[in-house]
């Protein structure tokens, strides 16, 4: 079957040439029309419009961004906050900084658009600090968004005022997680809080009720706030709806950014045709679908079950090429769609010399809070830094899992799953390598082989 | 009586056991009420919850219920409402009861969850504990014992810390030990109000340090060492000195001012080592003040005073005693005495006035509260003096009116109970123109001018009673003995008494307080033995017109004063 065509909705005007990312550009293309007629709208109808459709949070949950702002505490007297995550930082993804780098103002509209859906007169773009020339396009795009009436005081000539601000971080992944993003947006090492009782929803920033969401559902509201949610959520699958924006990076032909309805594509379309394939003369033998914390699948390996189509239960009987990209199915067979960051690896990896790269990774960027994650990720780290380039084992993947097993389910953030689930899905599917790499050690890498980490 | 109001109760069931506990309550504290131990380390009851060491993990579930009917879904095996476990496990202090909540601390979950949280403890912890002060009281000790699996497995390097950094002059840390709690960053911005202390780097090589240009300097700044649950903060006075189980523990009270925090004296064959705070939720919490913990240091000071003296003399207790009468019938005496005395020395010293048919004047000593544990009266026992009745009005700043009546020649001769009359207000020539006769531990102007010395013992060498700002009485006991040539206070005041013509039967505590129960009517139904570790409270209305030196401190609030006179 081949692959559908792509579906750009977010990403319609990225790498579109002549398309600036300026405001004059963004109008010419119709640009804040969708917030003009917005902010003549009932507030609950946006948020009904959204509820709807069904979105989904983009940032790597999946959590529906409906019941996301259902949660959100309207009785408490307090100011509600809302929150653009855009500290994508999660290694494979790059979708938020086209959308922030090219098309600053579709942010910005969904943001306002949010932002006036659910009476909220101070948003924040908490930025990655690694994306600096961002921080100067946004803070230009507020500025001129400004100017002509679209964010600040009484906007398009309503009684409706919102400032958004744009606040860099300094460098941290666990700034991504909603709470340490709060924390660090008060000013405070961005250690993530316990959850009870400090939920956004009700104690966020200030301890005031704070929405987070991500640079891409926040620019899918906009499109929900256009179109409706019922078209909105007529696109993809049910339960997946809307667009996804995947971010291939790796062993294949063509990497890249493509957009396709949710779960209406498979891993092999993506990747054998919408991305060319394996390099020459390579095979694919591993592919991380949604960020490097998600669960890695083999090439080969299988998954069956049943699923629910409709409303009835069918089987399924999937190869890795077979799995439709989506949030659900991906979870069914043990993995998630989580940012959509796709990251291939063919048969020139050693999975060891892999996972030592992501191990290092996490074991770096661990907020260092709860013990089993602060004490966990340093020490796989250390396991496969040296097997790497020290002495390697025979019984370290049996120590790696054990290890590893100690950690998800018992921290404060997702970070504890985050840090694990590779060790853990890297083991279980390539328990051989680990098992092997002593001997695979004797074997001189090829010349030119990258440094390893 | 106002009756106390019942808390709203909540039924849980931690490991089979019932229990109702008042809401609010998290699972740490409930279980510790059917004595099942939840280890943890970052929660303590007096600091926010942070929920970071994951030791406390524990499983939970609620009760059944339909979702659809609110009705209870019953378990046919057992008969009883079925159990819904969540799958994950959850934090004990951050979990707080609600009705029908079901714990296990004790399952499979729990144990691996344990053993896990253990393991990565312990895996760049130095485990030094031969050269450890914390070793005998330390958390992770303790609980490697109870909860870990008791093998290592960590063959990698282990990090590499700061092993002394002063935080400040009392306080040394070792970062390697540091299992980075957060306690103590807690204690320094919650309750000492005094935001110094945070931790830089991240994850496993997160260091606690002060802040740039700051120390940890404020007068609380130990307390961090006792809730330290490792030896990483360690009080660089007691660091290296003594094994914390070959140390006795003596219930003390801190004798700075009126708060009257409840303490612990660490002793070992007569010399003591260590002070440290000791709970009381109604009047210090778990807290001192660092000011309080060097007070063992008077006991082996170059100036205490151990020889009796007579004129300048060395003399014998009965000789001095004897001395001391002579001057006292000679008439024109007054008593200088302490709101630093106990309860029952007080007691004596109004018998002493009484049988000499003299006025007593009191010592204020009103400074600055620092709103926690230090109140304005530094006098620990002024109340106490109010209760036996050996003053009925607040002392006065200065002693005036005794200034006057030796100027006047109507004072000759001045009894001290261990006041410096010189500090209190009394010029070298007023000295020199009476005759003193001083009991105390110290030398100081008024003892050097003293025509009687009759040296006494510090509050660490004896027992007693102090009467805090809350009218709340509180014991204090012997730690160690007094040095040769010091005599206990009642001993030296029962003596006076007896000398100047009423016999007292009683020089010890116990015997004394017969007489003052009999005799002082707010004490009447106690006796020492059966005063409760915490104390106990007595009835302030009959003092509420006093006007009181002390403000607000941790638990206490003045009382409203009646509003000035406007005349």
């Amino acid at each position: 079957m081949p692959a559908p065509a792509q579906t750009r909705i977010i990403f319609q005007h990225i790498d579109e040439p002549g398309y600036t990312n300026d405001l004059a550009c963004y109008v010419r293309n119709g640009g804040y029309e969708v917030l003009k007629k917005a902010v003549t709208r009932k507030p609950e109808e946006l948020i009904d419009e959204v509820k709807k459709s069904g979105l989904r949070g983009r940032g790597g949950a999946g959590f529906p961004c409906g019941v996301k702002w259902g949660l959100v505490d309207r009785k408490s007297g307090k100011p509600i906050y809302l929150i653009v995550n855009a500290d994508e930082s999660e290694p494979g993804t790059f979708k938020d900084r086209y959308i922030i780098h090219q098309d600053p103002h579709q942010l910005i509209e969904g943001t306002m658009i949010s932002c006036f859906a659910n009476n909220v007169k101070q948003a924040y773009i908490y930025i990655r600090g690694e994306f600096p020339h961002g921080a100067k396009i946004l803070e230009k795009a507020i500025a001129e968004a400004r100017a002509a009436n679209l964010v600040g005081p009484n906007i398009l000539g309503t009684t409706y005022n919102c400032e958004i601000y744009v606040h860099r971080g300094a460098g941290a992944y666990i700034c991504g997680e909603e709470t340490g993003l709060i924390e660090s947006l008060e000013g405070k090492r961005a250690n993530p809080r316990i959850k009870p009782p400090y939920f956004p929803a009700v104690l966020g920033l200030y301890q005031c009720p704070t929405i987070v969401n991500n640079v891409e559902t926040l620019c899918h509201v906009k499109y929900i706030a256009q179109h409706g949610g019922e078209a909105f959520a007529k696109i993809g699958t049910p339960g997946n709806t809307g667009t996804r924006v995947f971010c291939v990076s790796g062993h294949v032909q063509r990497p890249g950014y493509y957009e396709f309805p949710a779960g209406t594509i498979t891993l092999g379309q993506l990747l054998n045709e919408v991305c060319g394939g394996p390099l020459p003369g390579r095979k694919l033998k591993a592919v991380i679908p949604g960020g490097s914390s998600a669960k890695i699948l083999r090439f080969g390996e299988r998954f069956k079950g049943k699923r629910k189509v409709g409303a009835e239960m069918v089987d399924y009987d999937w190869g890795v090429e077979d799995v439709p990209m989506d949030f659900d199915s991906l979870g069914m067979i043990g993995t998630m769609g989580g940012s959509g960051g796709v990251i291939v690896m063919d048969d020139s990896v050693n999975m060891v010399e892999a996972l030592a790269n992501i191990n290092a990774f996490y074991s770096h960027e661990s907020c260092g809070q709860c013990t089993p994650c602060r004490e966990g990720s340093l020490w796989m780290k250390k396991i496969t830094t040296r097997m790497v380039h020290g002495e390697a084992r025979n019984e370290d993947a049996a120590l790696l899992k054990s290890v590893a097993d100690q950690i998800p389910g018992r921290t404060i953030c997702a970070f504890g799953e985050a840090c694990s689930w590779p060790t853990q899905s890297f083991i279980a599917k390539f328990g051989d390598e680990f098992k092997q790499y002593p001997e695979t050690k004797k074997t001189a890498k090829p010349a030119g082989a990258a440094a390893l980490i | 009586m106002i009756a106390p109001t019942k808390p709203d109760l909540v039924t849980v069931n931690i490991d089979g056991k019932e229990i109702a506990v008042p809401k609010g309550t998290n699972v740490i504290e409930a279980a510790r009420l059917v004595n099942i131990d939840v280890p943890h380390y970052c929660y303590h009851p007096k600091l926010t919850v942070v929920g970071n060491c994951r030791m406390c993990l524990i499983e939970m579930g609620m009760p059944a219920v339909d979702p659809a009917t609110k009705a209870p879904v019953m378990d046919p095996a057992t008969g009883k409402q079925k159990i819904n476990w969540i799958p994950r496990p959850q934090i004990g202090c951050g979990t707080n009861v609600s009705p029908g909540l079901h714990v296990r601390t004790t399952s499979p979950m729990v144990k691996d969850a344990r053993e896990g949280v253990m393991e990565f403890l312990l895996i760049n912890h130095p485990l030094d504990c031969p050269i450890c002060d914390q070793a005998g009281e330390c958390k992770l000790q303790e609980q490697s014992t109870g909860y870990g699996r008791g093998y290592s497995r960590f063959i990698e390097q282990k990090n590499v810390k700061p092993k002394r950094t002063q935080l400040g002059p009392r306080v040394t840390l070792d970062d390697e030990r540091c299992i980075l709690c957060s306690r103590c960053i807690r204690f320094s911005k919650e309750v000492a109000k005094d935001d110094v202390l945070g931790f830089i780097d991240r994850g496993s090589y997160s260091t606690l340090t002060c802040y740039p240009g700051k120390q940890l300097e404020n007068n609380y700044s130990l307390n961090t060492v006792d809730i330290c649950p490792v030896g990483a903060l360690t009080s660089t006075d007691f660091r290296f000195k003594m094994r914390v189980w070959f140390l006795k523990q003596t219930n003390s009270v801190d004798p700075e001012s009126s708060v009257g925090a409840n303490t612990v004296v660490w002793s070992r064959e007569g010399v003591i080592y260590r002070i440290t705070p000791r709970r009381n939720d109604a009047v210090n919490d778990t807290w001192m003040a660092d000011s309080g913990r060097v007070l063992y240091k008077q006991v082996k000071s170059d100036t205490r005073l151990t020889t009796i003296k007579v004129n300048g003399a060395d003399s014998a207790l009965d000789i001095a005693i004897h001395a001391a009468a002579e001057l006292c019938k000679a008439g024109r005496v007054a008593i200088v005495g302490s709101g630093r005395s106990s309860v029952e020395e007080q007691f004596l010293t109004k018998k002493l006035a009484a049988a000499l048919g003299v006025s007593v004047s009191l010592v204020s000593r009103v400074g600055q509260g620092d709103k926690l544990l230090i109140s304005a009266d530094r006098n620990p026992n002024v109340r106490g003096a109010l209760v036996t009745g050996l003053i009925t009005a607040l002392p006065a700043a200065k002693l005036t009116e005794l200034s006057a009546a030796i100027d006047a020649g109507t004072v000759t001769t001045v009894v001290s109970l261990g006041e410096d009359l010189a500090t209190a207000g009394l010029t070298a020539a007023q000295l020199t123109k009476i005759s003193v006769v001083y009991l105390g531990t110290h030398a100081n102007a008024t003892s050097a001018a003293a025509k009687i010395i009759l040296p006494t013992l510090t509050g660490f060498e004896k027992s007693g009673t102090f009467v805090n700002q809350q009218f709340r009485i509180q014991k204090f006991l012997k730690a160690v003995p007094g040095p040769v040539g010091a005599t206990d206070d009642l001993v030296v005041l029962a003596k006076l008494v007896t000398a100047a013509g009423t016999a007292i039967a009683a020089s010890e505590v116990g015997p004394l307080w017969k007489l003052i129960a009999a005799e002082v009517p707010a004490l009447g139904t106690m006796t020492f033995a059966n005063l409760p570790e915490t104390g106990l409270l007595l009835d302030a209305t009959p003092y509420a017109a006093l006007p009181f030196a002390e403000g607000e401190t941790l638990h206490y609030k003045p009382a409203a004063q009646p509003a000035a006179a406007t005349t």
